[in-house]
């Protein structure tokens, strides 16, 4: 077959193109999902850890602080001492094997995943905080998980901002994982029709010129978003 | 022997006891007994590492005592393990050399944000008392402003209105001058001068002098840990008792 042959018969015959724009779909919107998650999961677990970090000196630890430092500690070794697939293979088959909702399961599993690693930046975002900030706050009389709340958590959201776009870019092609619980994303799609067409080249190699595509403009966004950001602090 | 500590305690806002903070193995104070009465302006001067700004950052709690020390505010003892610090903080201003402005809101919002989350004040209210001190300090033109764009002056100015959205009894200054370029210095002495014209409570630590001499009811010199002298300003700065006082003041004066 001539490549102009494969082409036709990999994305033209039977809309096949349409089905790969579905998965498209499903993979944004679990990159989309998996970062909300990830970034919430990650200034919880990054709280709990800086706020067990800076109790005061010669005052006694909390004990239920303590417990939940632990909790956290070990929440981010598991998780960034397994494979991802791994974790995958595990939601899908034995957390969550009744449930048909593999969209759900995806979203959960590289959220719970992100999560870990968001946390270390995050918390290495709220460090770079001036502790000044945390103690004007708290002069005032405000409390410390509304200080974190409204002064230190929107500062160092910002100043990790590039370092989150990474993690989102990451997470777009990471998403290529959840293939092995059998969910329908770009790269499920692409598996599919080189299994009907006995055509391998044309939609592996179609489906990573996508993934290139969609990171480069990503990255163009994220430039853009930094520079703007950049400006607002010489304002 | 109680009631005579009572009613000192009563005219006294903060009493403090046997004060000692140690870093580490750094002994910066070594038992502070001392006081600041209602309407009181003291003024707290010394070399650096004296202790002076640890000795005031001690009396909201921003550092913690060593056990055995003791302090008490309003007749609340904070040492305790009962208080709740945040209650009682909200009733002491503090103004910081570096001023510590949230960057991320505006001048309004800065001032605003203690006196709501706190709920000492609604919405409607805690705008009308931020226009009223930004009145005072002449900048109600910058409430919409980001302290990026403000002069270090402005900056401490807005900081010390921040201070007093709260309607504090008394307001804490850690070297509020010293970050400042020198041109600027004179309109934050001016606010804080009005401030004491009030009859605010004050305690200052600085190295402006002359502010000291014409506003302080009461001078304290530490060094090394301990209040070495203290007095009127008349009396400290013109008939000194302590060679360390005397050589202190040779190299400032």
């Amino acid at each position: 077959m001539t490549l102009k042959e494969q082409f036709i018969v990999s994305f033209i015959d039977n809309d096949r193109w349409l089905l790969l724009l579905k998965g498209l779909r499903v993979s944004f919107t679990v990159m989309l999902g998996a970062l909300l998650l990830g970034i919430i999961i990650g200034i919880l677990v990054a709280v709990i850890r800086t706020s067990y970090d800076q109790q005061r000196q010669g005052k006694k630890k909390s004990w239920w602080l303590t417990a939940l430092n632990g909790l956290m500690k070990i929440y981010v070794t598991v998780i960034r001492g397994t494979p991802m697939m791994v974790q995958l293979l595990i939601m899908g088959f034995v957390v969550f094997a009744a449930s048909r909702n593999l969209v759900m399961i995806a979203i959960l599993t590289l959220g719970i995943n992100s999560g870990a690693y968001v946390s270390e930046t995050i918390r290495s975002g709220i460090m770079s905080i001036d502790p000044g900030q945390m103690e004007a706050g708290r002069s005032l009389g405000m409390k410390y998980p509304t200080v974190m709340k409204d002064i230190i958590i929107p500062q160092a959201i910002k100043n990790i901002l590039p370092a989150l776009g990474n993690e989102m870019i990451t997470l777009f092609k990471d998403t290529s994982l959840v293939t092995v619980i059998g969910l329908a994303d770009i790269t499920k799609v692409a598996v599919q029709i080189q299994a009907k067409t006995y055509q391998a080249l044309m939609p592996l190699v179609g489906i990573a010129i996508v993934y290139l595509l969609c990171v480069m403009i990503m990255t163009w966004l994220l430039g853009k978003l930094e520079r703007r950001l950049r400006k607002s602090d010489r304002r | 022997m109680m009631a005579a500590q009572n009613a000192a305690q009563e005219q006294h806002l903060i009493e403090v006891k046997n004060l000692h903070k140690t870093f580490g193995d750094n002994h910066v104070l070594k038992g502070i007994d001392n006081y600041i009465a209602k309407g009181e302006k003291v003024v707290v001067m010394g070399p650096s590492g004296s202790g002076k700004s640890t000795y005031l950052r001690c009396l909201n709690l921003l550092e913690s005592p060593d056990p055995g020390s003791h302090i008490w505010f309003d007749g609340q003892e904070l040492t305790s393990d009962k208080v709740d610090i945040n209650k009682i903080r909200e009733h002491m201003g503090m103004v910081f050399q570096h001023f510590n402005l949230f960057p991320n809101m505006t001048v309004r919002k800065n001032i605003t944000l203690a006196p709501l989350r706190t709920g000492l004040m609604k919405q409607e209210e805690a705008d009308a008392e931020a226009e009223r001190l930004l009145t005072r300090v002449g900048l109600l033109d910058k409430a919409d402003a980001y302290p990026s764009s403000l002069s270090g002056g402005q900056k401490q100015r807005i900081a010390i209105v921040r201070a007093l959205a709260m309607h504090p009894k008394v307001m804490l200054f850690d070297e509020p001058t010293s970050a400042l370029d020198p041109e600027m210095v004179g309109e934050v002495l001016e606010v804080m001068r009005e401030l004491a014209d009030d009859g605010m409570t004050m305690a200052i630590v600085t190295h402006e002098m002359g502010f000291a001499r014409e506003v302080a009811s009461r001078v304290l010199f530490m060094a090394d840990g301990y209040v070495m002298e203290e007095g009127t300003p008349e009396k400290v700065f013109g008939a000194p008792e302590s060679p360390r006082l005397k050589d202190f003041l040779s190299k400032v004066l």
